[in-house]
């Protein structure tokens, strides 16, 4: 029976392997046609915000960015790596050389450079707003060779098809949003990809390239802690489960040598490289992987018996010593107060750490656990399908797989933690389902293509398609058998017994490949093709309705379906730059320092990068103050103009009113004479007739209220929906030189001080009032 | 205790490599010394240029961990790397100290 199939088989078989070198070819064009579609689909979804509303650039930090930028390109390299800004942090200025991640700045600064030399006249805005969805479209490719490298091309192609659209990611990566994540997870998934690259080849070339890319990574953003902590746990995980190979060796030490020493080169990074608790994972698994790699090679060389001997010996020496170095290295450790982590690393470990020790960070929205809508908001269908290819991540298990399955442990664990890391759960998430949709789809079609009657066909095509579809173990030759006997066809089953006698026998596992019945596999694909455009569907009206606002301008939709724009901000920061001297100095919330020295060119004294708490202390407390302590305050730190933002008018909630408990949070945390519960009447925060005196005394009210009744002759506040407390009052130490026109922005100025004093004599005026006031109050007022 | 001089045996046995890979074990006891030098001299006179110390110290490990790499993947025992061909092994091991060269003369300050 095998010599006539044989002969017939002959020639089918060198046309079967001419048309399979055909079809792969073709299959290589398909998918690098598939890929620039990607490519355009990712780039364009985040052009929502630039053709709803203008190439602007969005909220608060990539002002900072974006002014960043302007300098890098007017100045140049060196000067901005040697730039002090006294612009802002008044007076004490910042080092912005030192304390910034350049890698953002250093690519559009670079790609600005490039297209002016072109002759391209593209202005640094454009470049600064475009990079991020140029970057997307990076990220999409490199999430494809990712996955490429662990699962196979159809998985890769999936992946960065959901990639490209996935809400979270394009939630920080919308055209203007311009900020450390939009390169960021390019780089991140890049070098993964050269890990993994790496470790299945095991080529130094790919070791170096990786250390380069995790270099790129370190200069653009903060997370590369991630990076450095996730890879040594894999290199732990894969010791520890027997698989250590000489390629993890190879793809392991050169990178943390090289790494740190590349990291140590970046100013922002410098000595913490090897002095943070956050790195001595890594120099713990180089030791590790060190001692495993020795135990390895003297294995090879004794045999069995005197191996245990020389075990026992070692370990019994070893373990002392081992105890004896890690006791020192847990007292050096402890003996530093945070014990060597950083604030915001040790909020990912221990949640409620921010909330007890340090308000700041535990104010910021972004810093907040995510609810659990939320995950379905920005994952959606990826958050069913993640755990499919987890499971299919373990048939078979290899060195890659279980590097993505740790990943997606980790980043699911820290996207729990705060919603901004939610944008590093994306790419696992997307990986892990295109993984798992690939499979599906695999099995599926397989099980139609066997089971369509006469479409089996050349057998040994079809035979070699099943080898090449589970591209996981090349050495492996799986055998096909049709295990359901729910459609005996007999003339298929005597196909399949000549493709097992004319396979090559010896194959380390035999897979038996699953085939389903054919209605369920038709129906089944056509389930998941429309749980693909669920998704997309989704992700477009992410992008267009949800991810695209610049909060710099609002916009809201009128009864008779009119467009309302509020550009309120902007006509703030122009009045302030049009009708200030250029040194005045503006105090306001550290929201919105970024903007201000951005647009309005003025000094600030606080913004959004919050590394001085202290100053941040003052700036609450002179809010949360009455008007003369305020003055006083202010006055201390040279300050000429203040602006508070207000919503009352329009209904917008963002205001300082909101954010006021936060100020005598903070405040109250340096300077203990500001208390919380004096604000609140009965542990509510309230604003209208019930308000406690303090409140309707501190400055932070009497700025946003200031002639607030004059719009509806009521002072019905439209955010808290309730009548204002204090109606009719006048400000006595500050004038009020500016008002947007939806009363959004407030912009008053201090009035100078006074050449005399009315009435009794000032010496005997103050030591009465000091007198009076020792008496009442616990605790001394410092600004007295 | 009876399995030193054992083990001394066997080491003499399987000394006869190839002649590369044995220089590699003395390149490497080289550089070991060498790192023990810095760390001594660091734990006299102290530390102050940090960035320079560290440039020293990190450039011996990185070169006997790359030199280690290489005599993996060149070792012809070895069954992973049956089909990478030395010179290729070479040429990557070339690459990658020469970026970390370049990164050490730029961290020396």
């Amino acid at each position: 029976m095998a010599s006539p199939e044989s002969a017939v088989n002959g020639p089918t078989m060198t046309a079967g392997a001419a048309s399979k070198s055909l079809r792969n070819a073709f299959g290589g064009v398909i998918a690098f046609i598939i890929l620039v579609l990607i490519g355009v689909l990712a780039f364009s979804i985040r052009l929502f915000s630039v053709i709803k509303y203008e190439s602007v650039i969005h909220e608060f930090d990539p002002y900072f960015n974006y002014r960043v930028t302007q300098f890098l390109s007017k100045n140049g390299i060196y000067d901005f790596w040697n730039w002090f800004d006294d612009r802002t942090w008044y007076p004490l200025g910042r080092v912005i050389g030192g304390t910034v991640y350049p890698g953002l700045t250093l690519t559009a600064g670079t790609i600005w450079k490039v297209v002016n030399s072109l002759n391209i006249p593209l202005s640094v805005e454009t470049v600064c707003v475009f990079t991020a969805p140029i970057f997307s479209a990076f990220a999409s490719w490199a999430a494809y060779l990712l996955t490429k490298e662990v699962k196979g091309p159809g998985a890769g192609l999936t992946a960065a098809a959901l990639l490209a659209m996935v809400p979270s990611y394009i939630s920080r990566s919308v055209a203007g949003s311009y900020d450390n994540e939009a390169v960021a997870i390019f780089a991140l998934v890049f070098t993964f990809y050269l890990y993994i690259k790496t470790l299945n080849t095991g080529s130094l070339f790919y070791a170096t390239l990786n250390a380069l890319a995790y270099f790129y990574m370190v200069c653009s953003w903060g997370g590369y802690t991630f990076i450095i902590n996730l890879i040594p746990m894999h290199v732990l995980l894969c010791i520890v489960t027997g698989r250590y190979s000489s390629r993890l060796y190879i793809a392991y030490a050169p990178l943390v040598v090289l790494g740190t020493l590349l990291a140590s080169l970046v100013p922002v990074v410098g000595f913490n490289a090897v002095l943070t608790s956050e790195h001595f994972a890594s120099f713990l698994v180089f030791i590790i992987i060190h001692v495993v790699a020795l135990a390895y090679y003297i294995k090879g060389i004794l045999s069995p018996k005197m191996f245990k001997v020389a075990v026992t010996l070692v370990v019994s020496v070893g373990l002392a010593v081992c105890c004896a170095v890690i006791a020192i290295l847990i007292a050096v450790v402890a003996s530093s107060p945070t014990k060597g982590w950083s604030g915001r690393s040790l909020t990912l470990l221990d949640p409620t750490y921010a909330s007890k020790y340090i308000p700041i960070i535990a104010s910021v929205s972004e810093h907040q656990p995510p609810t659990w809508p939320s995950y379905f908001m920005d994952i959606n269908v990826l958050a069913f399908l993640v755990p499919a290819g987890i499971i299919a991540c373990f048939m078979p298990l290899t060195d890659s797989s279980s590097f993505v399955i740790l990943y997606i442990v980790t980043s699911v664990y820290f996207s729990g933690v705060m919603v901004r890391l939610m944008l590093v759960l994306a790419p696992a998430a997307c990986i892990l389902s295109g993984i798992a949709l690939s499979e599906a789809f695999n099995v599926l079609t397989r099980s139609i293509k066997f089971q369509l009657p006469g479409i089996a066909g050349n057998p040994s095509i079809a035979s070699e398609e099943n080898g090449s579809s589970t591209v996981v173990a090349p050495n492996d030759i799986p055998k096909t058998e049709e295990a359901a006997k729910e459609k005996p066809a007999k003339k298929n089953r005597k196909k399949e017994k000549e493709n097992v006698e004319k396979k090559p026998t010896p194959s380390k596992t035999e897979k038996r490949l699953l085939v389903l019945p054919l209605e369920a596999s038709v129906i089944a694909v056509l389930l998941l093709v429309l749980l693909g455009a669920f998704y997309v569907v989704h992700c477009v009206w992410a992008a267009a309705e949800a991810y695209s606002a610049p909060s710099i301008v609002l916009t809201s939709h009128s009864n008779d379906g009119g467009l309302h724009v509020f550009d309120d901000f902007r006509e703030a920061y122009s009045w302030l730059s049009h009708n200030t001297d250029v040194d005045d100095k503006v105090a306001s919330w550290w929201d919105y320092g970024y903007q201000t020295t951005a647009m309005a060119n003025r000094t600030v004294l606080v913004d959004n990068n919050t590394w001085n708490n202290t100053h941040i202390a003052t700036v609450g407390t002179a809010m949360s103050s009455p008007e003369k302590q305020a003055w006083e305050i202010f006055h201390s730190l040279d300050v000429k103009y203040v602006l508070v933002v207000f919503g009352g008018v329009v209904g917008y909630p963002s205001d300082d009113i909101n954010k006021f408990l936060w100020m005598v949070r903070i405040g109250g945390g340096v300077f203990p004479h500001i208390k919380e519960p004096d604000y609140l009447r009965d542990g509510q925060y309230r604003i209208d007739a019930q308000a406690t005196p303090t409140m309707l005394n501190c400055l932070m009210y009497k700025l946003s209220y200031f002639r607030f009744v004059e719009t509806d002759g009521k002072g019905f506040d439209r955010v808290r929906r309730t009548e204002i407390g204090k109606k009719h009052f006048k400000l006595t130490h500050f004038e009020e030189v500016f008002t947007t026109h939806h009363w959004m922005v407030r912009i008053y100025k201090l009035k100078p001080q006074r050449n005399r004093i009315r009435g009794k004599t000032k010496k005997s005026k103050s030591s009465r009032s000091v007198s009076s006031k020792r008496d009442v109050r616990g605790k001394r007022n410092p600004w007295h | 205790i009876s399995f030193i001089p054992y083990l001394f045996k066997r080491f003499q046995n399987f000394l006869p490599f190839p002649g590369r890979i044995e220089r590699f074990t003395f390149y490497l006891l080289d550089y070991n010394l060498c790192f023990d030098k810095q760390v001594v001299y660091m734990a006299v006179v102290g530390s102050f240029p940090f960035n320079s110390f560290l440039s020293g110290v990190l450039s011996c490990i990185g070169t006997a961990v790359l030199a280690v790499c290489l005599r993996i993947q060149v070792n012809k025992d070895n069954k992973e790397f049956k089909d990478v061909a030395p010179e290729r092994a070479f040429a990557d091991f070339i690459l990658c100290n020469l970026v970390l060269h370049l990164v050490i003369m730029n961290f020396l300050g």
